[in-house]
């Protein structure tokens, strides 16, 4: 049996807006190969499980359909490591100014 | 929401626009192609005045104009003798949700609440969504965006990412769609749908709401150094931001003032493509945008694009993604401010542009915006080497966009490359012939039109004309 997410909960939903061959004309060929996906969060209006159909109210109060992607989304968009090729520009510039006698 | 197809609801493409942005834009045709560009502005009832006064009352701009006095003395290190102009940025990041942005959607939102409007919407992947989605939190409306957000593999563009979580901060319903230029059919359906105001970004609007950002850069030059700036330069994409703040920076009296375009070089890489979308570090302010709408600013979602860059523009340079990442760090490292990629494309154009200026001359940057996770030279650079392009430092003059992103090994190595302006006015005019309905040809009123978009003679217009239309028949 699958769980049921709570009503109420804050999730994601997924759909296909328009399948590989409905695209716009003007389209390059790589993107007219895959379908224009859509994914929008809200509040679940009733129990659904992973992978279902299920409805939301979004944030703006409009009531959409889909498949229920993900529950309580993380954002996890970050710095990542430190990028070497970058790390040693502010000593390098400060070094340029002291030689020259530039910096304050 | 109904599911239409995309003929469809392009089919209804005029009523929709008509209904959500509420200005009747046949009336200011006044040839084939020709219109009343300066009372289509003027009709809006915002003068600088109107707008400063609206812009108040969000706590948009009075943003700070910062000499960047590390970042000169390094330019002077590299330039030659007696070179090397004052440079300063206008901290945009200021503004409510960190960037100027605010300035375009502060007057859609005001009119939207005015009119009515239950709500406003827009189809931005940037910076434009956040600033819709706070002026509309303040103002008490709902709001939805509609994003371009990923590819077909489900790989996140980091800004957008960070866009996302700002829209949702605020707010907003964002609809995240997979890649393509669909996001405004996508929009025609929500304005259809809820009969919201469309926050375009190239209505007379958003453009107005940019101008007070030229009249302060002119306004506080003149306070703090008792001149007006030599140069202006602005990151320049879909050219609402060099519009708004060229006519700004007349309306002040800067008439003198040259003003300096700069894009980052995505040359290569196809903006609706699916395989290039993660591939390119930057989500704005690059030639993707920048040479497209320059050319030919009528391609956006309203009738007519209140953003004409080519009115406004002395000159036109791009830089490259390597050098634009070298100086966020400086900007960082150097001047204590750290900010987002979009104005530090200017910045570097500035650095350069300066060494051919004199050391009392004055160069002005026109904005920053706000950092943040995804939105930093961290997340891009390490999100492009795990889409397989080589990033090392090296000659900035290798760089090649999707490719390899060169960070450069010392000041002295950063350059600009001049877009040549007479290929860009050949280029918007084969644009308007093609536009021209079949069988209908220019009248007086069109020339001088094109003569103002293209600010060359109408003998030099129909010159060109004759050319093109000589080659293409
Ligand atoms: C911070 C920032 N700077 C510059 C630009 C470019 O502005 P425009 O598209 O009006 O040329 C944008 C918009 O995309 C932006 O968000």
């Amino acid at each position: 049996m699958t769980e049921l997410i709570e009503k109420g909960t804050w999730v994601e939903i997924y759909n296909v807006v328009l399948p590989a061959n409905e695209r716009a004309p003007q389209v390059p060929e790589d993107t007219q190969r895959v379908p224009l996906e859509m994914r929008v969060k809200g509040f679940l209006l009733a129990p659904a499980a992973i992978g279902e159909d299920a409805e939301i109210e979004t944030l703006s109060g409009r009531h959409l359909r889909g498949r229920l992607a993900e529950v309580n989304p993380a954002y996890t968009h970050s710095f990542g490591s430190p990028v070497p090729e970058l790390t040693p520009i502010g000593c390098e510039v400060r070094a340029l100014l002291h030689e020259k006698g530039r910096m304050q | 929401m109904t599911q239409e197809s995309y003929a469809a609801i392009m089919d209804q493409r005029a009523e929709i626009m008509r209904a959500s942005v509420d200005i009747d834009y046949e009336q200011y045709t006044t040839g084939r192609l020709a219109f009343d560009y300066e009372r289509l502005m003027a009709d809006t009832g915002y003068d600088i005045a109107t707008a400063l006064a609206v812009q108040k009352t969000t706590a948009v701009g009075k943003t700070p104009l910062v000499e960047l006095k590390n970042i000169t003395a390094l330019a002077r290190t590299v330039s030659k003798p007696g070179k090397g102009a004052r440079i300063f940025v206008k901290d945009e990041e200021a503004n409510p949700s960190g960037s100027f942005k605010d300035r375009r959607a502060s007057l859609s939102v005001h009119e939207a609440s005015k009119r009515g409007y239950s709500g406003v919407a827009a189809a931005t992947s940037g910076n434009y969504g956040a600033a819709v989605a706070s002026q509309a939190a303040k103002a008490g409306l709902r709001c939805i965006i509609v994003q371009e957000a990923f590819d077909s593999e489900g790989v996140v563009q980091p800004e957008i990412a960070e866009k996302t979580r700002a829209c949702e901060a605020y707010g907003a319903e964002v609809i995240r769609l997979s890649v393509g230029p669909e996001l405004f059919y996508m929009l025609l359906r929500v304005l259809k749908e809820t009969g919201y105001f469309n926050a375009s970004l190239y209505t007379p609007y958003s453009v107005l709401g940019i101008e007070t950002l030229g009249y302060e850069i002119a306004l506080q030059m003149q306070e703090q150094s008792g001149v007006f700036p030599d140069v202006v330069i602005a990151t320049h994409a879909g050219g609402g931001n060099l519009t708004g703040t060229a006519r700004g920076l007349r309306k002040a009296g800067a008439v003198n003032s040259q003003v300096i375009a700069a894009s980052v070089d995505l040359s290569g890489l196809h903006m609706a493509s699916d395989h290039d979308f993660n591939r390119k570090s930057f989500t704005t302010g690059h030639t993707g945008f920048s040479i497209p709408f320059t050319t030919w600013p009528d391609r956006a979602d309203v009738p007519r694009n209140a953003a004409r860059a080519l009115r406004y523009m002395d000159r036109f340079v791009t830089v490259t993604q390597g050098e634009v990442f070298y100086m966020t760090q400086l900007l960082a490292e150097l001047e204590g401010l750290e900010r987002g990629p979009a104005g530090n494309t200017s910045l570097v154009a500035a650095f350069v542009i300066a060494q051919e200026l004199d050391e009392g001359q004055i160069v002005v940057v026109q904005e920053t915006e706000y950092t943040g996770a995804g939105k930093h030279p961290l997340a891009q650079l390490n999100l492009a080497r795990q889409m397989g392009i080589d990033v090392r430092r090296g000659d900035p003059r290798d760089n090649k966009p999707g490719q390899c992103i060169i960070i450069p090994e010392h000041p002295s190595q950063l350059a600009v490359v001049n877009i040549d302006m007479e290929y860009v006015r050949r280029s918007y005019l084969h644009n308007a012939i093609k536009s021209l309905p079949e069988g209908e040809s220019l009248s007086e009123v069109d020339l001088a039109f094109l003569a103002e978009e293209t600010r060359i003679s109408q003998t030099h217009v129909q010159e060109i004309l004759n050319e093109l239309t000589g080659k293409t028949r």
